[in-house]
């Protein structure tokens, strides 16, 4: 074994493996090296090999009841568990834990769906179940409901909701924690709770009504280290009968503003699922002319980029619209969408997309010759879970022998204007040219509206390129360059959604108000219920009080 | 002692071909999302680990998993126990060494009846 857990001894350690083994049987303790390696974050950010977040060992429960002998054990050595689901968390840490040395508590064994209702829509699973296992068995028993997939669906909704991971469909079901309707747990001191109705005795409302009576602390676990969920309650979208998509682009780089006024308008009336935004002139950036405006000192220049949009006879903006609903609402909704944009802003073009019956057919899931090149991918817009997405890491043609790292980049909150994602285009690029780091970002980078209510400007290394540098001193190059923008982020009041374990610390660090008195409160509740801080330490940036000295 | 013979040689067979359904099932179930034969899912002519190994090898081996001649259990082993480039490896939670012998089975009559 090459790692042990902080402050044990080997002989301890031992005693401890054994302890498990006893608990959960031997076989499902893992402590060698071999078995050890594919816990490792296999796109790891960190850069020496030394503070690679390694486990010391894994130990996988079956059941409730093994959960609970096991966090006994913990608490007995003084050993750090790090609990995971399906453990696919890559780009934001994989199945490695915070600590090195920390035990990983893999609960892909409990792998059960308990219930998955198409009449009152609602699913309750165990962590252990993938998106694609929960498609598979709605799909086997031809029940009317949709899931909302994150891009890579090997993950699960358990794991994925506990990092607020988001989807791609309407705005409630896009935010997973918003989707989340009642868990259960094991807290620090083997106790089980669950929240909202499931504390009721009886009740048959656990996942339709998430608040019982008093404090909801169901949130708390998500991005949190409060105890170790073993059911959770989602939502499910029923079925729509159709799909509709279409395009609007913009002529000017202020235009802008009110395009996406409007489309905050349609998206919090839950007209439209979610709007992806782009820009037509990014067709331009071969263009060394072009390129120098758009990655000028300072942010683009609206009268230059507009001059060279007006040339090469292309809008400065575009959005694509996706519709669920009947054929006759979406029909109603995409027009009613072209009404709204069109009184704001004079030139805006409209494009029909496609108009299809759901399901699709194979054939259709697959289609992308539509009236216009989509960026969305059909499948995610239609909950149907994939991995397609690896493409983006992988050996291109033109890069055969490199790939990228995921998202070595992080995700960073503003507020849904055209005046922030202006500001952000010329912060973060003007930052990195500091730094002399290519992070992609130029006058025409926009935000996500995965979040119905914030866009995600993506302040860093995002997926694709196939230019990561994985060499020790090229990590430490983007890892330090990433920290330190995350400090220029919190100056404008811009903070990450969620991050690596490596970078844990430094995104709660712009977190600061009234002297970081929301992070005292949770540290207060962390010593209160886990007096012995044996549950994913540094979690969330919330250390227990042995660690915090 | 011909009759025994007989039926060590019956039940090896069947046992294997429980082997290569379970090695289908779960390839189809774990693997065939990357490295199956049909398109990418947005417009890619090939899913993710199809597409990478066509890069890979070129003409010199196939690039779907189903077609390869050359992949017993331990080469498998290597590569999702310590994951290949763009894909991460496997837990033994997810993927049992068993289940790994099961798909090397099913490789075997794959990639034969694939040819
Ligand atoms: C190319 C690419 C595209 C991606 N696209 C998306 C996307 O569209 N949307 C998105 O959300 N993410 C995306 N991701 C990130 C990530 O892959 C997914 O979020 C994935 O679903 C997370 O893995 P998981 O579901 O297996 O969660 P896990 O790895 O199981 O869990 C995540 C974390 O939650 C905590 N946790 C998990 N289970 C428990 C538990 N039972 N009790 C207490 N704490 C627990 C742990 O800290 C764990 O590390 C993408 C990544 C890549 C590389
Ligand atoms: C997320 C996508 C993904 C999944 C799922 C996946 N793989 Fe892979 N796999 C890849 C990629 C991409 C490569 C190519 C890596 C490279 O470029 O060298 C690969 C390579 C391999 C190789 C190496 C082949 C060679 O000759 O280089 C083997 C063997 C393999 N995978 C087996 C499996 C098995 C078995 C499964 C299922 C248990 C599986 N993979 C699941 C993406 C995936």
């Amino acid at each position: 074994m090459a790692v042990l857990p902080p402050n044990t001894s080997e002989a301890d350690f031992n005693n401890a493996l054994q302890a498990f083994a006893a608990a959960v049987g031997d076989e499902w303790v893992f402590s060698s090296d071999e078995d050890l390696k594919p816990f490792r974050d296999h796109y790891s950010p960190v850069p020496l090999e030394e503070d690679e977040l390694l486990a010391s060992a894994a130990v996988a429960p079956a059941n409730v009841e093994e959960v609970q002998a096991v966090v006994k054990v913990a608490n007995q050595y003084l050993i750090p568990l790090y609990p995971i689901s399906t453990g696919k968390n890559f780009a934001y840490g994989g199945p490695a834990p915070n600590v090195r040395g920390s035990v990983v508590l893999d609960l892909k064994r409990m792998d059960r769906i308990i219930e998955v209702n198409e009449e009152r829509n609602f699913a309750l699973v165990e962590p252990g179940v993938s998106y694609m296992d929960l498609y598979t068995y709605i799909q086997e028993r031809g029940l009317k409901v949709w899931l909302d997939c994150p891009d890579p669906g090997w993950g699960s909704p358990v794991g994925n909701t506990l990092d607020r991971g988001i989807g791609y469909t309407l705005g409630f079901y896009r935010d997973h924690n918003a989707a989340q309707y009642g868990l259960e747990a094991v807290l620090a001191n083997g106790d089980v709770i669950r929240t909202g109705m499931g504390a009721l005795p009886g009740s048959d409302t656990w996942q339709e009504y998430k608040y019982g009576f008093g404090p909801d602390p169901a949130g708390m676990f998500s991005q949190g280290n409060y105890g170790i969920v073993t059911k959770m309650g989602i939502r499910l979208m029923p079925q729509p009968a159709h799909y509709r998509n279409g395009l609007v682009t913009v002529p000017l780089r202020e235009d802008l503003g009110p395009l996406v006024n409007s489309i905050n308008y349609l998206n919090d009336l839950n007209m439209i699922g979610d709007p992806w935004y782009g820009s037509p002139l990014r067709a331009l950036l071969d263009n060394a002319d072009f390129r120098a405006a758009a990655t000028r000192r300072g942010g683009g220049i609206a009268e230059e980029l507009n001059r060279f949009a007006r040339e090469a006879n292309l809008h400065s903006w575009q959005v694509e619209l996706q519709f669920y609903g009947s054929e006759r609402t979406t029909e109603a909704n995409w027009e009613y969408a072209q009404e709204v944009i069109s009184d704001r802003i004079p030139g805006a073009r409209f494009t029909a997309g496609e108009s299809l019956a759901i399901p699709l057919t194979p054939e259709q899931l697959h289609e992308t010759t539509g009236p216009y090149s989509s960026n969305m991918r059909r499948n995610i817009t239609q909950g149907v879970p994939g991995l397609g997405i690896w493409k983006n890491l992988g050996r291109t043609q033109s890069l055969p022998d490199t790939w990228a790292q995921g998202h070595l980049g992080l995700f960073a909150v503003l507020p849904r204007s055209a005046e922030s994602i202006f500001e952000a285009q010329q912060v973060f690029a003007d930052t990195m040219a500091d730094l002399n780091l290519d992070g992609g970002i130029n006058a025409l980078s926009l935000g996500v509206n995965w979040y119905q209510y914030a866009f995600l400007f993506s302040a860093g290394f995002s997926t694709g390129g196939g230019n990561a540098d994985n060499s020790p001193a090229g990590k430490k190059k983007i890892a330090d360059g990433l920290k330190a923008l995350l400090v220029v982020a919190g100056e404008h009041g811009w903070g990450e959604y969620r991050a690596a374990p490596y970078f844990q610390d430094a995104v709660s660090e712009q977190y600061s108000f009234n002297d970081y008195s929301l992070r005292r409160f949770n540290e207060t509740i962390k010593d209160a219920v886990d007096p012995n801080g044996i549950l994913a330490p540094g979690r969330g940036g919330i250390w227990p009080g042995k660690s915090r000295g | 002692m011909g009759l025994t013979l007989l039926a060590t040689t019956y039940t090896a067979y069947a046992q294997d071909s429980a082997a290569v359904a379970r090695g289908k099932a779960k390839f189809d179930h774990s693997c065939a999302p990357c490295h199956g034969k049909g398109a990418g899912d947005d417009g890619r002519e090939s899913l993710p680990g199809t597409y990478s190994l066509k890069i890979k090898y070129g003409e010199t081996l196939p690039a779907a998993l189903e077609d390869r001649t050359d992949l017993t259990s331990e080469v498998i082993s290597v590569f999702v126990r310590m994951g290949a480039w763009s894909m991460p490896p496997f837990r033994k939670t997810e993927l049992s060494d068993a289940e790994i012998d099961d798909i090397a089975a099913y490789f075997a009559v794959s990639s034969r009846a694939g040819n």
